[in-house]
């Protein structure tokens, strides 16, 4: 019986650390192709990665993106989560169904409907667009997250605050955000790494010298065979566990999700 | 009574289940007093302490504070200190931030909020405590930081919210006499919702009985506790006896227990508590359930024709055994006299 646990156990990690494994070998060659297993050790694929200019002005797009409709996410869901915690509203469990259901419709065709119907019609900038699609796509994980933290924080508190002289809005500012601290770094996370690894809804939006880092990331792979794509393939996902890791050691990240 | 500090006036609160939590509560309260709100769990203590501080706003009826209608203004507005059943401690502010809150927000400098919250804290007995964190505290050192954090602000009034339902039995007492001490020295007028009926007996200016949302009846500890206006106060003040005087009989809604004393008056009730039951002769019999001994007495629990009396003997008296039947007598002297059963 134990046996067969650890043996699941290796196989599901396998399956999990398995690619990244084989997608870090391949970025290490020195051949000019991309093949596995690796044909010599060298890190010329990686230096090449990063003198990309292309490549750069993608991933930092993505960044700023990332940052930014998290920002705007956590700006709305904020609010949200605190209406539909504290106040008895008219339809708000049908509030918080949509607020807090990932989007039902496919991303692509979020991607492709924002273009025929938002951004050529309108002449809306593609930049403006791909903010407000992520926004919209972040939404519900900043209402969850931060809804799950003022779940579990008393009322008394605020009301304490209140009654020692504090205005509603202070003693939100003085009370439940220090409280719900970790809450909001978990969200803010959780929505930079959604974000940036978002691909369907991007790949409509683009525009000249506007292509976030995974629409760049597949265009590529169309012409180029060389293992540069697996090299920041695991620059990307080192990154990742770097982010993760922190914010676990720091906030215990995992409780919140 | 000089012109109350604080003046209810048929306050109603509906949750919107049930009957109303308040239902045409009358109170006033003259400046310096000690009012209790006495009654059983969910009779609307908390509620109508919640109101006063503004923090639900009543269906119906006002609130004067200083003669000053006060219904509609916002609790942050009414510089009135709370004090939580809960404690509503703020969980990431130390001791020392959580008495200093209410003096920052009224931006005094940081000598003076470190002079006012070590005196708070000495008068709860928790200097040294000023670091720690809420949950680093026994729930009745918790119970003492709200305390200490409420009377920081030097508020006009008080509210106390079982404020020492937590402590041992020896802390409570000190803590009693602190909270007496407290309200000598600055005149603070206090509402205090309490349980416990000796508390409130040996704090209290005045008691409120509650029941079901209203007053029940309001008077000086020794009224209260000597003369209860309603069956239902009697019982909360530990008259266990209540019988009705039906054509000269004694008798509860089970049967009749035996004649009524000479000059109890017909249609009316009389209430014994346990020690004014005297027991070994008179005109009624009861047969001993249980007897348990409590230190200096002895508690019978006897059943008769009326259903069960409860009488307390000194310990030193003859006992009885269970089983045995005794003679007991109801003397009218000791009885008081309510309008109904
Ligand atoms: N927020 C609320 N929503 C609905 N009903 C409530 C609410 N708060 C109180 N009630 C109800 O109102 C009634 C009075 O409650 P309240 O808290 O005032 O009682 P209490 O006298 O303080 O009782 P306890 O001694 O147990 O603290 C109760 O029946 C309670 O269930
Ligand atoms: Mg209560």
């Amino acid at each position: 019986m134990r046996g067969a646990s650890a043996a699941v156990l290796g196989l599901v990690l396998l399956f999990l650390i398995g690619p990244f494994v084989v997608i870090l070998l391949a970025g290490l060659s020195a051949g000019d192709t991309l093949v596995f297993p690796p044909q010599g050790l060298s890190l010329r694929w990686f230096a090449a990665v990063l003198e990309s200019d292309s490549l750069w002005t993608a991933f930092v797009l993505s960044l700023w993106l990332a940052i930014g409709s998290t920002a705007l996410a956590l700006a709305v869901g904020i609010p949200a989560a605190y209406a539909l915690a504290r106040h008895r509203l008219r339809y708000g469990e049908t509030a918080r169904a949509v607020l807090t259901s990932p989007a039902i419709v496919p991303g692509l065709v979020v991607g492709l409907a924002l273009l025929r119907y938002f951004v050529v019609p309108l002449d809306v900038s593609v930049l403006s667009a791909l903010v407000l699609a992520h926004t919209a796509l972040l939404v519900p994980y900043a209402v969850r997250v931060v809804g799950a933290s003022l779940a579990n924080l008393g009322v008394d508190i605020e009301e304490a605050a209140v009654t020692l002289g504090a205005s509603r809005l202070r003693a939100f500012a003085l009370v439940v955000m220090p409280n719900i601290r970790s809450g909001l770094l978990a969200a803010f996370i959780l929505g930079i790494v959604t974000s940036f690894n978002q691909l369907p809804v991007s790949l409509f939006l683009t525009g000249p010298g506007v292509a976030t880092l995974p629409v760049e990331m597949m265009v590529a792979m169309e012409y180029t065979y060389d293992p540069s794509l697996a090299a920041l393939s695991s620059l990307l996902a080192l990154m990742s566990v770097a982010v993760v890791f922190v914010a676990e050691r720091t906030l215990g990240l995992s409780r919140h999700m | 009574m000089a012109e109350p500090l604080l003046s209810l006036s048929g306050l109603r609160v509906d949750f919107g289940a049930g009957r109303p939590a308040v239902d045409g509560l009358d109170l006033a309260v003259a400046p310096g007093e000690i009012v209790s709100l006495l009654g059983p769990s969910g009779c609307g203590k908390t509620t109508t302490m919640r109101v006063v501080a503004g923090l639900i706003t009543p269906q119906a009826g006002r609130v004067w504070l200083a003669g000053r209608d006060i219904t509609e203004l916002p609790p942050n507005k009414r510089g009135v200190g709370l004090v939580f059943q809960s404690y509503a401690l703020f969980p990431h502010l130390s001791v020392f931030e959580n008495v200093a809150f209410g003096l920052r927000l009224r931006r005094q400098d940081a000598d003076r909020i470190a002079s006012r919250v070590g005196a708070m804290l000495e008068m709860v007995g928790l200097t040294g405590f000023e670091t720690r964190l809420p949950r680093e505290l026994s729930g009745g050192q918790q119970q003492r930081v709200a305390l200490a954090r409420a009377v920081a602000i030097a508020p006009d009034l008080l509210l106390l919210d079982e404020p020492l339902s937590n402590l041992d039995a020896r802390l409570r007492l000190d803590m009693r006499a602190e909270l007496a001490r407290i309200q000598r020295e600055s005149g603070v007028t206090m509402l205090y919702v309490t349980h416990d009926q000796a508390e409130a007996l040996a704090l209290s200016t005045r008691i409120a009985v509650m029941a079901d949302g209203r007053i029940e009846q309001l008077g000086t500890p020794e009224d209260v506790y000597a003369s209860p206006a309603t069956a239902f106060v009697a019982r909360f003040m530990g008259f266990e006896t209540i019988l009705a005087v039906r054509d000269g009989i004694l008798a509860s809604a089970s049967g009749a227990l035996g004649p009524a004393p000479a000059g109890a008056v017909n249609g009316s009730a009389l209430a014994w508590r346990p020690g004014q039951v005297l027991l070994g002769s008179g005109a009624y019999a009861g047969r001993v359930e249980a007897a348990s001994f409590q230190g200096e007495s002895v508690e019978y629990l006897l059943s008769t024709a009326a259903g069960a009396v409860k009488a307390e003997a000194p310990a030193r008296a003859p006992r009885w055994r269970e089983g045995e039947t005794v003679s007991f007598d109801l003397p009218l002297a000791a009885a008081a006299r309510l309008p109904s059963v």
